[in-house]
């Protein structure tokens, strides 16, 4: 009786919360249909939080768990969302109804990863696992994001003594951009490095590398998806099957009586390999199809509008505090985490200390300071964490959970190296990792290329601290 | 709350890792494992939802066999012996 009590208040509270968003999303809309706009964010936040806690879904883990417990299992679930995704998001491509916008590809998106990459392990989920999991109830989950958060938002303004470690050449290249003098480009590390140096990197995609339209079938469907996801998706998966699955794969056939695989085995145990969780390749192949049309249906909704920046709706809204100079507010269009976590510790900042917190490009020539409770993307990510309790309470997995001084500690670290490993890549492994590699970008796959390192660096740092844990409680090796 | 790894009887061992989250329970559980004889049981007691699907497909590359599963108010005890 206590468990279906339980189970039943379980299961009132996913109501509530979705009978929650669904009053937002409602009562906004007979206010101002504009209002529209920001619940589309919303109800892909909450899907993607559905899917995100149904699979275990978290970037971390695949790069992680790898190197570890020698666990593939994500990598492989991560891989097929990527490749899902990819196909949907090429279909969109090609009709030119897409919102993507390929990254500045150069050596920096490989530090960037590599230092995201070492954070996410640290903190003991990525960005948007740290989200999924505060819906589960987990407060160091939560110190996670605010570390995100709040390491973000200082980095992107620290000026003074950094201003001291700018090289020369990024200053002039920065000035010569000749940005709105509120910017004030020639002061703040991270302005010049994005104006100076970052923006000066090539911009393209797979399909324009081979010399072909990015809105044709052959530019999108061949050069991005195929050529740019599918391919090196594939091998990467083989190098994993190779390394990390197959072994188990042969116990199993010797067990059965088999001495030597044939080559059919062998793609019988690739696709077991493949489908060895289902509850993570059903999230990878829900995430994969939300997000593509998360791209369609902001597209649509901005063509229906007029706008093609939720600032101009803001502004129409009357709510004209923190945006850009650009007229601009952060919309990327499509899935994303990280920015908007920054955007409310800029805004909290600037309203609470006075400080001006739009002198910089991040904030005042991007994406704007607006109030948080009219923020696209922050609808976004709180209907992240929302949909993710909702399936925590179904599945009876909510647990509240104080965080630890240890794990804390943990937390706050990596929260902070994936803040700035974010802000350097313009992106986390959402922005700058899934959602480019998955539209063909290059600059998605060398943030990838940073982050296994990072990663490994970090595992190794674990390895050698539970060891030291293990010998504390007399089981040393 | 820091995690305890004991022998409870002969053959028998807890590794509590209440209030971890990602890697921790999954390394530990490696390294318990790694550290008790074949034959012998480890009961495992965790209530990070993610660990317990990197737990499930460690023992099923190490052939480790899960004898039981459990689920007690957000807490998972999983009995797990070694092969």
């Amino acid at each position: 009786m206590e468990m279906a009590y339980s189970e039943r208040r379980n299961r009132m509270w996913a109501f509530i919360i979705l009978g929650f968003f669904a009053l937002v999303s409602v009562s906004t809309f007979a206010y101002n249909e504009y209002y529209i706009y920001l619940s589309i964010y919303l109800w892909f936040g909450l899907v993607y939080g559905l899917a995100l806690q149904y699979g275990r879904f978290c970037f971390s883990s695949a790069f992680r768990d790898l190197f570890a417990v020698g666990v593939a299992r994500m990598a492989v679930g991560i891989t097929i969302a990527i490749a899902i995704f990819a196909f949907v998001a090429s279909l969109v491509t090609a009709q030119g109804l897409s919102t993507f916008h390929p990254a500045p590809s150069g050596i920096h998106a490989v530090i960037a990863g590599f230092i995201f990459g070492a954070g996410m392990v640290f903190a003991g989920g990525c960005a948007s696992g740290s989200l999924y999991k505060t819906g589960e109830g987990n407060m160091n989950a939560l110190i996670v994001v605010f570390s995100i958060s709040v390491s973000q938002a200082l980095f992107v303004d620290v000026g003074g003594w950094a201003n001291k470690l700018v090289p020369e050449s990024w200053h002039h290249s920065a000035l010569a951009k000749g940005l709105p003098a509120s910017i004030n480009v020639g002061d703040g590390w991270m302005d010049q490095y994005l104006a100076g140096y970052v923006w000066n990197h090539p911009v393209t995609t797979f399909a324009k590398m081979l010399g072909w339209d990015n809105a044709s079938a052959l530019g999108a469907i061949v050069g991005n998806f195929l050529i740019g996801v599918l391919l090196p998706s594939a091998l990467l998966l083989g190098v994993v099957y190779f390394v990390w699955s197959r072994k188990a794969f042969v116990r199993k056939m010797l067990k059965q009586g088999k001495e030597k695989l044939t080559l059919l085995d062998e793609a019988k145990g690739y696709w077991a390999m493949l489908s060895a969780s289902k509850r993570t390749a059903i999230a990878g192949l829900v995430i994969g199809v939300a997000a593509g049309l998360h791209m369609l249906v902001l597209q649509g909704a901005r063509v229906k509008f007029g706008v093609k920046n939720a600032g101009a709706l803001l502004e129409r809204m009357g709510f004209d505090y923190g945006i850009s100079v650009n007229g601009t507010v952060f919309d990327p269009g499509y899935w994303y985490v990280t920015t908007q976590e920054a955007q409310w510790v800029g805004w909290m900042i600037q309203k609470t200390t006075g400080a001006n917190y739009m002198d910089n490009v991040f904030f005042g020539y991007v994406n704007g300071i607006p109030n948080p409770a009219v923020n696209p993307a922050d609808w976004m990510s709180l209907a992240t964490i929302g949909g993710a309790a909702i399936m925590a309470l179904l599945y009876s997995e909510f647990k509240f959970k104080k965080p630890t001084l240890e794990l804390a500690t943990w937390a706050i670290i990596g929260g902070t190296l994936m803040g700035i490993g974010a802000r350097l890549a313009l992106g986390c492994n959402i922005g700058a990792f899934f959602i480019r590699v998955a539209n063909g970008d290059p600059s998605g796959w060398l943030f990838g290329i940073g982050m296994v390192p990072g990663a490994y660096v970090a595992v190794k740092f674990f390895n050698w601290w539970t060891e030291r844990k293990m010998e504390k409680q007399g089981f040393g090796l | 709350m820091t995690m305890k790894f004991e022998q409870t009887s002969e053959g028998n061992y807890l590794l509590d890792v209440t209030g971890y989250v990602c890697p921790h329970p999954q390394i530990y559980t490696k390294k318990a494992l790694e550290r008790i004889e074949p034959g012998d049981v480890l009961q495992v007691i965790f209530d990070n939802p993610s660990s317990g699907e990197s737990i499930s497909t460690m023992c099923e590359n190490t052939g480790d066999e899960i004898l039981e599963k459990k689920k007690e108010g957000g807490a998972f005890i999983w009995n797990i012996e070694k092969i």
